[in-house]
């Protein structure tokens, strides 16, 4: 089992992925530079947080015309599970490997905050350990978090059970109140129709032990690890 | 393909011209001394540059002397590189310091701030440190009432706020702590203070030296361009109505590039390939050759047709003060030449072989074969004139006659609706304080705390400063300043390392400014050596005026301290209802400088409370004590606001507050004084009910002030925070006054 952490120029949470992969989870992780063009032998592909190109296009518009994400689609196209964070489903959202576009939060500010997500489904590589309607408690850290996408679009990805997470409040109540960006329907985290490829703006590596304020990550991690057929070390 | 430059024929030097680049007549015949001839434009420039306060700090270096800078921990000491570096422990250690740039973010918020962000990580990563958070420390004028120097001051507080967010958001370094207060006295002149930590292995600390004769000078990062021409110089000059003008002397920062040079440097640093590096902040490529060529013992030669450019036609004297940022000079070993073309050719940035060092002490710089400037590099890097100036007291504050009373019900909200008070919520969700996967304090507590994964250690972190205090009395404001960073560290279950400190201040030729710099600097090192700390580097910030007044005395201190065990972190919020509340150290009543007074009566007067450094380090020697063994469940100093916005705080900063029922007892105290003054050495605690006997036994057997005042209540829609005081009784819904302290920044800048 090995997964890879791709390192665009500008991702800034590549080292904290590699730390709860294969420091908390105990996964053999490899970096992977965005000018490489093969992914060979890996069960997972990360596209981490940052700022990739310095995001000063539209954030992962110029990072989709990286020479691994060739390789990357070809991998997705095959069944491997990839998942991207905070920037990484901004590219995956450029790459038209998910549907829909992130966009500038409503308040117009950056916002990096604790925020409940509601699990709306479990029947996925992601979220297998959690149960439906159960509360997580992970950190944003974005200024273009507003997930926006056609209303015949998001009724598809509602009919398709593909939203896999949206912002509610302790309770799991989803509202206006408990939407910190303007999301469309409240939406943190979508797949695929495959159910292979996962993107959330919600940072999981942030939220991998009680000493960063919560452990709730770690059912993203884990849930993973379940569906590779590891059995998690944390 | 690089730009060539551009050789037009030399103004004549002038009196004029030479009073343009602020060298005075005693000056100016000090560099025909050196130079044995007049100097040229570009030499005359450099000489400005590198003679400004800003980079040779010739008005405050004989005062800086008497900082403690050596101690047991200290790896570096101030002075000798970018920053200091300090041992924490199993062969790792810690680099920071905090810098100004307060000038650039007058004129220009957003950019003023986010270059200096960048500056202060490069002086960081130069050291071989890998940067791993940021503070910052910002005052400006009020942002709350009307008028249009509030609507100015809320258009830098949000440009300010931005900037610094934008650059450490995007290079991915969190911002993880600070202070934030608002005074007129900073209206038109706001300070941005701004300070990195990093982390490194005791072998991995890098050098600015110009070491090695023949080994090659590269320059890599960003191309240099015209922008931030002769900042250093005009940092070192008083803000006037003109100085908008100097909008071109502000740098433009780019943060994505700095992330891929900071990358970049790390991976050449880690190659055995480097024999010195020196970031270009201040003055340039100009000062990074000097220095590197002073420290080294040698001279530097560099050719400026090599230099990146960014556009055609540039002179040698403008490429040679370019404030251009994310630009460094490394000096590479001999024979591993190819390393740093790997590198920077992986990380797609400009790098170039523009020079070599050389064993004559000059700093020789060719455009192509026409020499534009030679000057000894050690005179100009180091013997900048140094000068000692008048200082002359200014009148000792007088005592309060009597303390003005007040409908106490509304000044507690009050207290915490005023700004520098209230939450910064607003400011800090906008910075991303949790990349890097080790904020395990959040900001708002009494010190930041971060778990460097890395090294395995816990740091803490806070900046203090009340410029009230220095104001009243600038040695006694200093010297509290100290105490109380280090009583913040002790809060959160910390011993402090080491300082940094950040002198902002007046036009020191005012003699009374001079002497608040100087009673200061003498305040902070007493301080420090009350705690044991030494001062590891900071910055001086002078000439801080607005066209009204100097900005009142700020010598921010910046502290670093280790948590030995993360069951020692604590934080400021009550934890559980039924927990005892406890106060360590003295009910006091010293009023002057407080916070009641300045919000509630507009009054920044009176003598600012005393510190006593023996009774304070015994303070936090109990308090560690405590909760080492256990028996806190939260500490948050005593300050602005007194006891009774501490009691507050403790209620409303967690993430559910909870209430408090508070018995002075009997007591002959006029409420205003008991509730609000801000005596030092205090802390306010909460132990379990059933701990409190222990505590205060273990408390009495130290010698440390404590009593009970009373009891954590439930939290919920109906908390209260309750105080009794002989027979009167005081009562306010948790909720309202949450709401005072959360809502009171985010609608002042929703107006």
């Amino acid at each position: 089992m090995k997964a890879a952490v791709i390192r665009f120029p500008g991702s800034n949470c590549d080292q904290d992925c590699f730390f709860a992969l294969n420091r908390v989870f105990g996964l053999a992780t490899d970096y992977v530079w965005h000018k490489d063009t093969a992914l060979a032998g890996y069960d997972l592909v990360v596209l981490p947080g940052g700022f990739s190109y310095g995001d000063y296009l539209r954030c992962g518009a110029i990072a989709r015309f990286s020479p691994i994400m060739k390789a990357v689609r070809e991998y997705a196209d095959a069944g491997g599970l990839l998942i991207g964070i905070c920037n990484g489903f901004q590219i995956l959202a450029e790459s038209r490997l998910l549907p829909g576009a992130l966009v500038r939060n409503r308040s117009l500010h950056f916002i990096c905050e604790h925020r409940f997500l509601r699990v709306e489904a479990v029947d996925n590589p992601f979220l297998n350990r959690a149960v439906t309607g159960q509360v997580l408690n992970i950190p944003i850290a974005h200024g273009e978090g507003n997930y926006t996408a056609d209303e015949a679009t998001l009724d598809e990805l509602d009919r398709n059970r593909q939203v896999l997470l949206r912002y509610s409040d302790a309770l799991g109540c989803v509202s206006d109140a408990s939407n910190p960006n303007g999301s469309a329907r409240n939406i943190a985290g979508i797949c695929n129709a495959a159910r292979n490829v996962f993107g959330l703006m919600p940072h999981p590596e942030r939220a991998c032990g009680a000493s960063l304020g919560s452990a709730d990550g770690n059912i993203i991690f884990r849930s993973i690890l379940n569906s590779l057929g590891v059995s998690a070390a944390a | 393909m690089n730009f060539h430059l551009s050789l037009p024929p030399d103004p004549e030097i002038t009196p004029a011209l030479i009073a343009k680049h602020g060298i005075t007549p005693e000056e100016y015949e000090r560099i025909r001394g050196i130079l044995g001839r007049d100097p040229n434009f570009t030499e005359l420039g450099i000489f400005s540059v590198m003679w400004s306060e800003h980079c040779s700090y010739k008005n405050s270096k004989p005062e800086l002397k008497k900082f403690p800078t050596t101690g047991p921990g200290v790896l570096v000491k101030a002075g000798e590189e970018n920053a200091g570096v300090i041992d924490i422990g199993d062969g790792w250690a810690v680099a920071f310091k905090m810098e100004s740039h307060n000038h650039p973010s007058a004129i220009e918020p957003f950019q003023g701030a986010a270059t200096g962000v960048g500056g202060i990580i490069r002086d960081i990563f130069t050291m071989g440190a890998r940067p791993v958070f940021n503070l910052n420390s910002l005052r400006f004028g009020k942002i709350t009432g009307e008028g249009g120097g509030v609507k100015n001051n809320r258009r830098l507080f949000a440009g300010v706020v931005a900037g610094i967010a934008h650059y450490g958001n995007c290079i991915g370094i969190p911002t993880i702590g600070g202070e934030v207060y608002f005074d007129e006295s900073y209206e038109g002149n706001p300070l941005v203070n701004v300070f990195c930590l990093g982390v490194l292995k005791h072998e991995q600390i890098a050098r600015g030296a110009a070491k090695g004769i023949g080994n090659p000078v590269f320059y890599v990062g960003a191309e240099t361009g015209r922008d931030g021409l002769a900042g250093a110089a005009f940092a070192s000059r008083e803000l006037t109505e003109e100085s908008k003008q100097d909008r071109p002397a502000v740098q433009v920062g780019d943060p994505f590039k700095e992330k891929l040079l900071l990358e970049a440097c790390l991976e050449l640093l880690a190659s055995d390939a480097v024999a010195g590096i020196q970031d270009m902040g201040a003055a340039g490529l100009t000062c990074s050759t000097c220095e590197t060529a002073s420290r080294g013992g040698t001279g530097v030669e560099i050719d400026l047709e090599k230099v990146p450019k960014r556009e055609p036609g540039m002179t040698p004297y403008e490429i040679m003060l370019s404030e251009s940022q994310e630009r460094m000079l490394i000096i590479v070993k001999k024979g591993f030449e190819q390393a740093v073309v790997d590198i920077f050719e992986k990380w797609d940035l400009p790098y170039a072989e523009v020079g070599v060092v050389r064993d004559d002490g000059m700093m020789r710089v060719t455009a192509g074969h026409v020499m534009v400037a030679e000057i000894p590099a050690r005179q100009l890097a180091d013997e900048a004139p140094i000068y000692h100036r008048e200082a002359k007291a200014k009148p000792a504050a007088q005592p309060l006659a009597s303390i003005p009373s007040t409908d106490l019900r509304e000044a507690l909200p009050r207290l915490l609706a005023d700004p520098s008070i209230a939450s910064k919520q607003w400011v800090y969700r906008q910075y991303d304080h949790m990349v890097r996967a080790g904020t395990t304090v959040l900001p708002g507590s009494d010190a930041a705390v971060f778990i460097v994964r890395e090294a395995d250690k816990i740091l803490a972190a806070t900046s203090d400063c009340n410029a009230i205090y220095c104001a009243l009395d600038p040695r006694e404001g200093a010297r509290v300043a100290v105490a109380e960073a280090a009583r913040n560290l002790a809060c959160s279950g910390a011993v402090p390392l080491a300082v940094t400190d950040n002198l902002n201040f007046g036009n020191p030729h005012k003699p009374d400014n001079f002497w608040q710099l100087r009673e200061c600097v003498e305040g902070l090192a007493e301080g420090c050596r009350a705690f044991d700390v030494p001062v590891t580097g900071g910055n001086v910030s002078l000439y801080n005026e607005s066209p009204a007044a100097a900005v009142d005395p700020t010598p921010t201190v910046g502290m670093v301290g280790l948590i030995f065990d993360a069951k020692h972190i604590t934080t400021s919020a009550f934890k559980t209802a039924g927990d005892a509340v406890l106060l360590l150290g003295d009910l006091g009543n010293e009023m002057g400088g407080s916070h009641y007074l300045k919000v509630l009566h507009n009054r920044k007067e009176g003598i600012p409370p005393r510190i006593n450094f023996v009774k304070e380090h015994g303070l936090h020697e109990s308090l560690r004590a405590m909760i080492g063994l256990g028996l806190v469940k939260s500490a948050h100093d005593c300050s602005e606001g007194g006891l009774a916005v501490a009691l507050a705080e403790s209620c409303i900063c967690g993430t559910e507050t909870l209430g408090a029922a508070i018995d002075f007892g009997a007591t002959d105290m006029q409420p205003e004084v008991l509730f609000f003054n801000e005596s030092q050495s205090r802390v306010v605690i909460s132990v379990a009910e059933a701990n409190v006997a222990t505590v205060l036994a273990l408390l009495k057997e130290r010698e440390t002030p404590a009593r009970r005042l009373g009891t954590v209540t439930v939290g919920g829609p109906e908390a209260e925070l309750v105080f009794k005081a002989g027979s009167a009784d005081f009562r306010w819904p948790v909720a309202d006054l949450r709401k005072a302290w959360y809502d009171s920044i985010p609608t002042s800048m929703a107006e």
